[in-house]
């Protein structure tokens, strides 16, 4: 039984840490259609930025609070990675529209790369463990098993990530316009929509998003040269499994994934890395675009 | 119209002629700097992960103690039996090589080296893939090879009779033999063990040794959970639980860098290090900056007496004061670990026989080094194994403990004799641990 609710909490704590991640790939995806790699940049960015404000704020001789610590995690990340997301957006992909989806991945790879080089160059090689709010939160005991209770908000945060996402797209105004691209970016262009502010919008949006959830995991892990390379296959897997484009399916798909993970973890640790991609093959074997993914018509 | 064309003809074929002449005497004044320096230097490769996750914790320790050292050596700086300039009174030139990159691109990188760099020697090689990688390559091309970190216990089984490639560090066999013997001696009693290793070579390696020597050292032990996260994963909450639900006393890992960091910060938070033991093979490579995040009482070793269990003699005594000089921060295990290959380097490269301010003859070094006895600032290292090829030492172990005021220290440090934690020559390690280590007597 022990195992059971284990496997329950661990699947759903790794399944929020993921839908945070996949969810501004998604956004992207879904608005641009571009399957953004850098995506890893902007969730690393996020980490270092995280990692720094806490190093600050902790290595200070004031009081320290948790609510603090949780803005400077996630608010540090998010404006860090909007603001370099509308760089990049403006400096480089805006000048490849049009190109192929191909073309774009390239080119978000050659982003990934150059920027994980550059996060080199300002943090150094050495990993930092911005542990503070994490272990100061304490935990919860049930029968031997602790659970943090940072890993509890990080779910809480992840739903309400999801929900402001859903309440956007689907009840403000901006929503309806970035529906109406996702439909036909042409004829939403012909009947006013200035495309190219929304692409901006949705960009930062998608990459502050992807930095917030590196700020979010900062505490828990080691943030170390490499991170971002690290975490985008797996976040391709989810939202792959989910449906290209689709919150809910990034949302179903982080679910799966990370229950599978947990059980496979407590039952069988051998085989922890690929029932993460059994999951993804099983779906695609069925449902070829993803458990909410649309096949579209290929325009010529 | 047509004077001017044949002048211009005329101009193009001086010029090109000219531009020949003087590419061909850049060419000549290149290759006479070259055989200028190969004469008044000693070419060294120095091999380190200079980028990715283990550069960190591994490469930049590594490269920074190398600097040291060869300023040291080159400055005639270094105490006795070391306290002449250079090697054999020629300057070391060393040549910097990133480790990141996999297998194959190191293997090229090595015959650069060695074809285009025209280097004398190699020193490096921290990634058990890319000494098995390059081992064989070293014999191939000839070239003296010391690998100064990689702990892989498969070095010499892959190059069977060495000539060319030496090792100056020990092997993972020793760290989980070792391991066990330390918790036999201060935790006789524990039966529950658990293991969290990277799913590659190095965890599994590591793993099945110490599962050996527990099997044999102390069979009432149970292994009551095994974990094997991918390398680099960062976050081991899942492993974490499964961990405690399987109610160890004793959490054993190879885990090293910033995913060993990570998993004790993790586990600590989590509370499982409130019931159960951390054991941590790479664990001194932490040593200044666990502070908190590590229990009082884990177990921490330094794959031999290295970091801050090298012993205190004149040798650690210059490298350390030197090294924080340069670089602000004590050396953890890896800057030792290549400051002992360049020291056996210079002491094979001065009793090679050569005339002082002469380049040693390659075989010569090779002859001096095998099976050699020198000292380090680890203490006197013997190259015992492999057909004088492969260094043994003592291992150490010992427990890590905290004061937010007086900073890290070390408690119950016990040293294990070489012939302890090594195979004898020429026996596989796996089949001398299940027999009971005959031929030592270590109790």
């Amino acid at each position: 039984m022990l195992t059971a609710w284990a496997i329950l909490a661990d699947g759903l704590i790794y399944a929020s840490w993921l839908f945070l991640i996949a969810a501004g790939l998604t956004v992207i995806y879904g608005v641009m259609r571009i399957l953004n790699l850098a995506h890893g940049a902007f969730y690393a960015l996020g980490a270092y930025t995280a990692a720094t404000a806490i190093g600050w704020y902790y290595g200070g001789s004031g009081d320290t609070h948790m609510l603090v610590s949780y803005l400077l995690l996630g608010g540090c990340a998010l404006v860090a990675g909007a603001l370099l997301g509308a760089a990049v957006e403006r400096g480089v992909l805006r000048i490849m529209y049009g190109r192929d989806e191909i073309l774009m991945l390239i080119v978000t790879f050659a982003l990934l790369l150059i920027l994980d080089d550059a996060m080199k160059l300002i943090w150094g090689t050495q990993s930092y463990l911005p542990y503070q709010p994490y272990a100061e939160m304490g935990r919860m005991n049930f029968d031997g098993l602790s659970v943090a209770y940072y890993d509890v908000t990080l779910i809480a945060i992840s739903l309400l990530v999801g929900l402001g996402l859903w309440y956007w797209l689907e009840r403000t105004h901006t929503g309806k316009i970035l529906r109406s691209i996702i439909h036909d970016r042409e004829v939403s262009a012909a009947m006013g929509v200035n495309v190219k502010r929304m692409f901006t919008i949705t960009f930062m949006i998608g990459a502050g998003l992807g930095a917030a959830a590196g700020g979010l995991t900062a505490p828990a892990i080691s943030v170390a040269p490499g991170l971002g390379a690290e975490v985008i296959v797996v976040a391709f897997a989810v939202v792959v499994s989910g449906g290209l484009g689709s919150i809910g399916g990034a949302a179903i798909g982080a679910i799966a994934v990370g229950l599978a993970r947990a059980a496979s973890v407590h039952l069988a640790p051998e085989l922890e890395l690929f029932v993460i991609y059994a999951v993804m093959a099983t779906v695609l074997i069925f449902r070829p675009h993803g458990l909410f993914g649309q096949a579209t018509a290929r325009k010529i | 119209m047509k004077a001017h064309k044949s002048l211009s003809r005329w101009t193009r074929g001086v010029t090109t002629a000219g531009s020949a002449l003087a590419l061909a005497a850049a060419g000549l004044a290149g290759m006479t700097a070259t055989a200028s320096a190969e004469e008044d230097t000693f070419r060294v490769g120095v091999v380190a992960f200079l980028s990715g996750n283990a550069s960190g914790p591994f490469g930049i320790p590594a490269r920074n103690a190398a600097e040291v050292v060869i300023e040291g050596i080159n400055n005639g700086d270094l105490p006795a039996p070391y306290d002449t300039a250079g090697l054999n009174g020629l300057t070391i030139d060393p040549v910097y090589i990133d480790e990141n990159g996999g297998t194959s691109q190191q293997v090229e990188e090595f015959r650069n080296l060695v074809e285009r760099r025209d280097v004398d020697a190699v020193v490096g090689y921290t990634s058990s893939g890319n000494c098995l990688a390059i081992g064989p390559v070293a014999e191939e091309l000839e070239m003296l090879t010391i690998a100064f970190d990689c702990g892989t216990p498969r070095l010499f089984e892959e190059v069977e009779s060495p000539q060319y490639l030496f090792r100056t560090g020990l092997d993972a066999t020793a760290d989980n033999i070792g391991a066990v013997r330390y918790l036999q001696d201060t935790r006789p009693d524990v039966t529950r063990i658990a293991g969290i290793q990277q799913n590659y070579a190095w965890g599994q390696d590591s793993w099945r040794d110490f599962q050996a020597a527990l099997d044999t050292l102390m069979p009432d032990t149970e292994i009551v959970a095994e974990q094997m996260p991918q390398i680099f994963q960062g976050n081991y909450g899942s492993e974490i639980s499964a961990l405690q639900t399987a109610r160890p006393e004793i959490v054993h890992s190879s885990f090293w860098g910033g995913d060993m960091e990570a998993f004790v910060t993790q586990a600590n938070a989590r509370g499982l290090l409130d019931t159960a033991t951390a054991l941590l093979t790479t664990g001194e490579s932490a040593f200044y900056r666990f502070e908190d995040r590590a229990p009082d009482g884990t177990i921490l070793g330094g794959r031999g007496p290295y970091g801050v269990f090298a012993p205190d003699n004149a040798l650690n005594r210059w490298f350390t004061d030197a090294y924080v000089e340069a670089h602000g921060e004590q050396p953890s295990y890896p800057s030792h670990k290549m400051a002992q290959a360049l020291l056996g380097l210079k002491h094979a490269a001065d009793n090679a026989g050569a005339e002082a301010g002469t380049k040693p003859d390659r075989d010569a070094i090779i002859e001096t080094l095998r099976g050699a006895s020198f000292e380090s600032v680890s203490g006197t290292v013997r190259m015992d194994r492999a057909d004088g090829h492969q260094a043994v030492q003592d291992m150490v172990y010992g427990e890590y403990h905290y004061d937010s005021s007086e900073g890290p220290r070390l408690e119950n440090v016990i040293h294990y004799e070489a012939e302890c934690v090594t195979a004898p020559e020429g026996e596989d390690p796996v089949e001398w641990i299940e027999a009971g280590f005959p031929g030592v007597d270590c109790e």
